[in-house]
């Protein structure tokens, strides 16, 4: 196996917009915030960019396609730029495009930022993704919200768990999580929430209620990545490496053959395992100090803590409860900045936000919210579906 | 002579979908109470997703379950409610029930005659043919054919052998009689008086047709043991019947679950009358549309066979439903706001269309040539990670009737759907196979994972702006057939 990317990157500066309805807002505007903020952090010049890779999703309601709107927006003149598009795994994607430029020496400084403008569509929820000519012939017109709720069909069947725990236990995730947003700034929901309010709420795609899914919200996050050499020679002390990045993507097996069972998402178990592998984490449970994962919905949270193999096989919906993912629960905290859940998911930024809260916590800068000393993080997007998905991990940690 | 040429097995299908006439005629309370007079039993509506073309499929099937699918030389059908004026209805319908494509097809159409008429163009052409009358007249709000009116197909496979029926005897008169009309592009009938529709329409024009009927087939009236006639004017069947001196039983005008389907019923009560008949029964049928088609058939020997619904497994398979808006809104009777996420493009790629209909239009998955593992859709390699192999030796497996049971899922309020919820899970299929699939025509009580399925041929996606159906299959909850039984 190759010898991977860990400690080969080091993160020199970040940045990240207020998410939420950015009526004010453009996607250029977005991107400024977060660019801005990276290279006050990094302290450079942006001239000193070589390359850069711009994460955005939906075309038709954001920017329209092409780096160009990158380019233009950043003023970023004559370099490489390249726009990447992985649907939810986007940022993380763009992110993983920056690191491996740097790590194989092609430059010595890259740019990795993600965007999306979602709240011009008109109307809540996101866009209608375009599946393709041949898959319109057949494939049902779903909303994400659809694809998700299978997943908790497929678990209660795999683990014979009643339908009122499942609930309940998904509550938590989203209950959790929303006590976290309050502390964090830039989140564009921050309000604590009742269990009983999240429990009562409309259903939106059964057993998912309002509250089971994330927000919808405008957002921009960059990071910008060089050599720990170069980060040392611009007078970084404390570095941020990134230990591993993994991304795993479904061939169709398990939508098309007859042996998975619709309670977990393989990609994520195949793209973590390598991800540890590559970061040299053997008991994760243990080691990993924070995680900021996909919570698009509370049940795609729950089954992540098994795929990521932090909670047993049918042991999630316990530890949930058990408040083992909490801010001051005795396991390990997820989403201490709120996750999607508070901060909405502008698909393209998702992953990049996600990184800039686990960067941010390893430097200590996290105010109010700041965790006793964490030294290691993981990110985990999940794009696609559950049964068609595209996992992406990201694992940062100190130097 | 008898001949040994007729019909030699028979499908029908009535939407699962059904109203009691009391909530149309509820709604229509404040200015049209007189409806609540003939607001008796329920009647079927089409889902959004089923139109002539689908139901015609469906019936089809029923009736294939017998003769299988190579042996018609012709397919006749004939409706008042074609989604195409220019597009060969009969050809989608063939191809989503993979016949032969050296079938002729024929759409007959026009009239409510349009069903007898092709029935007896099979009976005449004497060669192995597959006729199907399927038709959804919509009627406009509050008046008494929204009431009347149902949904429904019936199938007839042509053919020497064992018979269902023969002909012996039939008659035809073509007369411009205007009771209603419907011009090109109009939504509802226009309709004049009903009493006048029964006195100088059906009883001046019926009872000469069955008189030359009758001395056709060397018969008397007498010799007639049911009378097949539909009455879209109420009382009309029996009036003629007086006038034209039968003593016949009057076939039932499957008035409960289902309402006058149109082209479609005098065919639909004719699969009812087969399947009640006793072999020898001479079955009178009567078709009435600006003039007359009057059959007089002999029962044979053979009847519905096992895995055949007919109409009555039909008319038990039904699902009440308690809102006249839904019924509305399924026949655009009604303008919702469905919001932004109903303003997605529907727009389908017929180039696309042509390339894939051998996986799409007849629902059939791909069986690998080097590992067996069934596949939907078929790609071009296989997908089993162990195999992978090349899908140029694929063998076909047809999905349509194959034994499946739902896997996963959920029930989405947010898509835009024309029917909340959009019922959506993974169905597996025993031969391995599984896809992502509607769940259509879900009762209250829900689906299980596990549940059973059977597969439909339904719209899948409506281009509203083009007016055109994308048509695909989906799945339906087997168990909730002969729910209504008890």
């Amino acid at each position: 196996m190759a010898s991977g990317i860990k400690d080969k990157v080091a993160i020199l500066g970040m940045g990240c917009s207020k998410f939420g309805e950015r009526w004010d807002a453009g996607a250029p505007a977005l991107m400024r915030e977060a660019f801005d903020e990276a290279l006050a952090d990094a302290a450079i010049e942006r001239e000193a960019i070589e390359a850069a890779w711009f994460g955005c999703c939906f075309d038709a309601v954001n920017v329209g396609n092409s780096a160009i709107p990158a380019s233009t927006a950043l003023r970023l003149d004559g370099i490489p730029v390249s726009r990447v598009e992985n649907m939810c795994a986007t940022g993380t994607e763009a992110l993983r495009s920056a690191a491996y430029a740097v790590a194989s020496g092609a430059v010595d400084i890259a740019l990795a930022i993600g965007a999306e403008k979602l709240k011009d569509t008109g109307y809540g929820g996101l866009p209608q993704p375009y599946k393709g000519t041949f898959n319109d012939m057949w494939l049902p017109v779903n909303s994400a919200p659809a694809g998700f709720a299978q997943l908790a069909s497929g678990y209660r069947a795999r683990h014979g768990i009643a339908r009122d725990e499942l609930k309940r236990a998904i509550a938590h995730v989203s209950w959790k999580s929303h006590q976290n947003g309050v502390l964090s700034p830039k989140a564009h929901l921050r309000k604590a929430v009742s269990m009983e309010t999240i429990l009562e709420a409309p259903m939106i795609a059964d057993p998912l209620g309002l509250y089971d899914c994330c927000g919808v919200s405008d957002g921009a996050a960059c990071a910008i990545v060089t050599t720990p050499e170069i980060a040392r020679s611009l007078g970084k002390t404390e570095l941020v490496t990134i230990k591993a990045i993994q991304l795993s993507i479904s061939s169709g097996v398990e939508s098309t053959m007859s042996e998975w069972d619709g309670s977990h998402v393989p990609n994520t178990r195949r793209a973590v395992r390598r991800a540890y592998a590559e970061a040299g984490i053997e008991k994760p449970r243990d080691e990993l100090d924070l995680i900021e994962v996909h919570d698009c919905f509370s049940i795609t949270e729950l089954v992540t803590m098994e795929d990521l193999f932090l909670s047993e096989e049918g042991q999630a919906v316990r530890d949930v409860l058990d408040g083992f993912y909490d801010r001051e629960g005795p396991g390990v905290p997820c989403q201490v900045d709120g996750g999607l859940k508070c901060f909405g998911h502008p698909i393209g930024a998702s992953g990049l936000r996600m990184a800039y809260e686990i960067y941010t916590q390893l430097l200590g800068r996290a105010g109010e919210r700041q965790l006793d000393s964490p030294s290691i993080g993981l990110t985990h997007n999940l794009g696609g579906v559950p049964f068609q998905g595209i996992a992406a991990i990201s694992i940062l940690g100190l130097k | 002579m008898t001949s040994d040429f007729g019909i030699v097995a028979f499908g029908a299908y009535v939407p699962r979908l059904r109203i009691d006439r009391a909530i149309i005629a509820d709604a229509h309370g404040w200015m049209a109470p007189a409806l609540k007079a003939a607001a008796r039993g329920s009647r079927a509506f089409r889902s959004w997703d089923e139109d002539a073309v689908t139901m015609a499929v469906e019936a089809a099937r029923d009736c294939l379950r017998v003769t299988g699918r190579e042996s018609a030389e012709s397919l006749y059908l004939a409706s008042t409610s074609l989604p195409y004026a220019d597009l060969q209805n009969g050809a989608i319908v063939a191809e989503a029930l993979r016949i032969s494509p050296a079938i002729r097809a024929i759409d007959l159409a026009g009239s409510q005659r349009a069903g007898t008429s092709a029935l007896l163009q099979a009976f005449r052409g004497g060669e192995a043919a597959l006729v199907v009358a399927s038709d959804a007249p919509t009627a406009r709000p509050a008046s008494a054919r929204e009431l009347g009116y149902g949904a429904g197909a019936a199938a007839f496979a042509f053919g020497r052998g064992e018979l269902v029926a023969r002909l012996l005897g039939c008659a035809s008169r073509t007369v411009a009689f205007v009771d209603h009309f419907r011009s090109a592009g109009e939504k509802f009938d226009y309709f004049w008086e009903e009493r006048w529709i029964r006195d100088e329409g059906y009883l001046k024009l019926v009872p000469g047709a069955i008189a030359a009927a009758l001395a056709d087939a060397g018969l008397e009236a007498a010799d007639i043991s049911c009378m097949v006639m539909p009455s879209l004017v109420r009382g009309a069947s029996v009036a003629v019947a007086r006038k034209a001196g039968l003593k016949a039983a009057l076939a039932s005008e499957l008035d409960d679950g289902c309402g006058y389907a149109g082209a479609a019923h005098a065919p639909l009560m004719l699969a009812n009358a087969l399947a009640q008949a006793a072999p020898g029964d001479r079955l009178l049928v009567i078709g009435f549309g600006q003039g007359v088609d009057a059959l007089i058939l002999e029962v044979g020997t053979a009847g519905l066979q096992e895995g055949q619904r007919g109409v009555a497994g039909a008319l038990a398979d039904g699902l009440a439903t308690d809102s006249y808006l839904r019924m509305l809104s399924f026949y655009d009777g009604i303008e919702l706001e469905w919001g932004m996420r109903a303003e997605r493009s529907s727009k389908t790629a017929l180039s696309e269309q042509n390339r894939s209909s051998g996986q799409t239009a007849g629902f059939v998955a791909g069986a690998c040539g080097a590992c067996g593992t069934v596949q939907f859709p078929r790609l071009e390699y296989c997908v089993n990670p162990q195999c992978l192999a090349s899908a140029d030796r694929f063998t076909e497996v047809p999905l349509a009737d194959a034994p499946a049971r739902l896997l996963t899922h959920t029930a989405d309020w947010l898509s835009y759907h024309p029917a909340p919820p959009l019922h959506v899970g993974f169905v597996q299929f025993d031969n391995g196979a599984r896809l992502l699939m509607e769940v259509v025509d879900v009762g209250p009580e829900g689906v299980e994972i596990g549940t059973p399925l059977r597969m439909v041929y339904r719209i899948k996606e409506r281009d509203r702006p083009r007016g055109y159906n994308r048509y695909f299959w989906k799945s339906t909850p087997i168990a909730a057939q002969g729910r209504s039984d008890g």
